[in-house]
């Protein structure tokens, strides 16, 4: 745009015309962003501190409980390893279809498959693991009659090592989606280049690959663990609340019909909400250092 | 990302045909004389009628059609006074229908009257959110479904029972000591989270009551649980109406009406037997209706409880096998058909049926909140 706006006039009058762009497409998106986003977090806020009579701790001392306590760590676990899985897997499956040399109709295979499966959640997806891992699924049987018993050996569907298989549905076909574009960036020519200064495959990616990719890995690791971090009908179908997770607890004193607590619901959003800035800011420092490069 | 899928309303599980099977049922019942009998019994107060007919229709909320036959009882209501009713949110929760007397305050679309669990019932009461009424058939309502002072009235009732899938479980369990047997191997199921979903709960309150524990100590009923899922019959999936006929969750423990119209739903094409189990007092879950202090159609709404409550308003809850609050009066009135009878359970245990109160509510709370994810491991 910037060759186009050096004429003054007719710049000027274009400047006011992306203003006027500006305003009407991202003015509605901050809009959007302040009526269902910051108002109902402001909401939140306000719910978590105020009882019958006026400002309390109670609830958010509430958090403090057993097991509450124990709710936010799997939650916390099953995110982070399933996110762990999803980006150590599906990077790996997204740099094989998109290297040089890969099968054309691969590559739009898997991405096609991907866009459907990362979506492929909740009770559908419960029950097609029910009925493959669960106790009597047809993978668990087979395998009995080949002598490992899955669930006599500690597994089971119905943990967080049965979640994390489960997640792992999702969570690599969303990595492959979002990690591609970065793969595709990574140009031949570096490759080349580093392979003529007598680099091995081992070096070009511990100096060159992965430092280009660290910034996009760390982004795409965040939206796995917000996704999983969130997940509520999937683990709600497979466990019905036999595993405390956070999100199962908050649509229990929430919309349930055994117990109504919407101030402690609130606190356990704020729960939820501290958790996410955390691992945001572990992000925003992990993420400088990991750009370091892009400034020197 | 994940939520595609409808969150669990109280009501959202079955949205099975209670519905279309109760006017089955109906046809098969000389026409002529089912219409006599609606004609007898529904209210007829024309005073209530005219000044009801002035309000500008009716708002209720969380009626699901296909639950305990609301869609009939809406479309006779109408039928017969004129009056059209807004019925918003069908899937709503107890709690959502609170909200919604709450925020929509003074409002012409707030809810008239509502359908809630007992103890949203005494929530809503506590908190002035009701205005009482007490209708003509006030005294024929048990005494322990209703607040004295009229704030709320239970309207109809379940007992826990076993939908079986007799495609697939060859010996139907009787008790709830049956389940533990080695051939029911994952195949006992519940809809639900007991800490979010009512008949989930009632569940474990249902086992408590016939291992040794009572309304008062819902802790057998979690050990039972504890038991049931070490033996590895317990499938800790959400039991849905897809996959009780599926036979994907081959016993499901929930409300006898919800597994009775999923049987009859499904007759002809696959065998689901309700049994409620022996050698316990079965445990009851009701729903109560209740006017909004903010009704902005008060007369429409007493109309409207009046006609719940009639003979006829009642007959329409057992149509789609929820058994009414004044069971037990039209019963000994001989105003139930017998047909109608023939559908459903052996009435016996019914009269036997056991509710929790406030206190015993809560006490099992709090306990299932720690000790349920402690002590059930699958």
């Amino acid at each position: 745009m910037s060759t186009v706006v050096r004429s003054t006039p007719a710049g000027a009058r274009l400047r006011s015309g992306t203003k006027l762009l500006t305003l009407i497409f991202i003015g509605p998106f901050l809009l959007y962003m302040l009526a269902f986003l910051i108002l109902p977090a402001l909401r939140l806020f306000d719910q978590a501190f105020s009882g019958e009579h006026g400002f309390t701790l109670k609830y958010i001392a509430q958090l403090g409980q057993e097991q509450t306590v124990k709710a936010f760590v799997n939650s916390v676990v099953l995110s982070s390893v399933s996110s762990l899985v999803g980006l150590v897997v599906g990077g790996i499956v997204a740099y094989l279809i998109l290297r040089p040399g890969a099968p054309r109709g691969l590559r739009s295979m898997v991405t096609s498959f991907s866009a459907v499966a990362a979506n492929f959640a909740g009770v559908p997806l419960a029950f097609a693991f029910v009925s493959t891992l669960g106790s009597l699924g047809m993978v668990t049987v087979w395998l009995k009659s080949l002598g490992v018993n899955l669930y006599a050996s500690g597994f089971s569907l119905y943990s967080v090592t049965g979640l994390v298989i489960v997640y792992a549905y999702f969570q690599i076909p969303l990595m492959v989606i979002v990690i591609a574009p970065a793969i595709e960036g990574l140009r031949r020519e570096w490759r080349e280049a580093a392979e003529n200064l007598g680099a091995s495959s081992w070096t070009y990616w511990r100096h060159v690959g992965l430092p280009i990719l660290l910034p996009s890995l760390l982004s795409s690791y965040i939206l796995l663990f917000g996704n999983a971090f969130a997940a509520y009908a999937t683990p709600y179908a497979l466990t019905s609340g036999i595993l405390a997770l956070v999100p199962v607890e908050i649509s229990n004193v929430l919309s349930g019909n055994v117990m109504l607590s919407p101030q402690t619901g609130a606190a356990l959003s704020l729960g939820m909400i501290g958790v996410m800035v955390v691992i945001m800011l572990i992000y925003v420092v992990a993420a400088r250092r990991a750009s370091r490069w892009t400034r020197q | 990302m994940d939520d595609r899928h409808n969150k669990q309303g109280r009501r959202q599980f079955l949205k099975l045909g209670a519905g279309a099977v109760g006017a089955g049922v109906a046809s098969m019942f000389v026409p002529g004389l089912a219409n006599n009998a609606f004609a007898a019994t529904h209210p007829m107060d024309q005073a209530l009628i005219a000044a009801a007919k002035k309000d500008g229709g009716l708002n209720t909320i969380a009626l699901p059609p296909d639950w305990a036959n609301y869609r009939k009882m809406i479309s006779e209501f109408e039928r017969l006074y004129g009056i059209r009713i807004h019925n918003a949110s069908p899937d709503a929760s107890s709690a959502q229908e609170l909200q919604a007397i709450r925020s929509l305050k003074g409002q012409r679309r707030g809810p008239d009257v509502v359908d809630v669990g007992p103890s949203f019932a005494l929530i809503g009461a506590a908190e002035g959110l009701f205005q009482p009424y007490k209708v003509s058939t006030w005294s024929s309502i048990p005494d322990n479904m209703k607040d004295a002072g009229g704030m709320w009235y239970g309207d109809y009732f379940g007992v826990e029972s076993f939908g079986v899938n007799r495609s697939v479980v060859k010996n139907a369990p009787m008790t709830w000591n049956d389940l533990l047997k080695s051939e029911y191997k994952g195949m006992v199921t519940l809809n639900g989270s007991p800490l979010g979903a009512g008949a989930a709960f009632g569940a474990v309150f249902a086992a408590a009551m016939a291992n040794g524990g009572s309304l008062d100590d819902i802790g057998p009923g979690i050990e039972f649980f504890a038991k049931l899922a070490k033996a590895g019959n317990f499938n800790p999936s959400d039991a849905t109406s897809a996959s009780l006929v599926s036979g994907q969750t081959p016993i499901v423990v929930n409300w006898d009406y919800l597994n009775l119209a999923q049987a009859n739903k499904n007759k002809g094409m696959v065998q689901i037997d309700v049994l409620i189990p022996e050698g316990a007092a079965p445990y009851g879950g009701y729903y109560c209706q209740a006017i909004s202090k903010y009704a902005p159609n008060l007369k429409a709404a007493q109309l409207w409880e009046e006609f719940v409550y009639s003979d006829a308003g009642q007959l329409i809850y057992l149509e789609g096998y929820a058994h009414p609050a004044r069971f037990s009066d039209m019963v000994s009135r001989g105003v139930v058909p017998e047909k109608m009878l023939k559908e459903l359970p052996p009435a016996a245990p019914y009269k036997h049926v056991q509710f929790p109160n406030k206190a015993q509510t809560e006490k099992a709370q709090n306990l299932l909140k720690t000790e349920w994810t402690k002590m059930v491991k699958v």
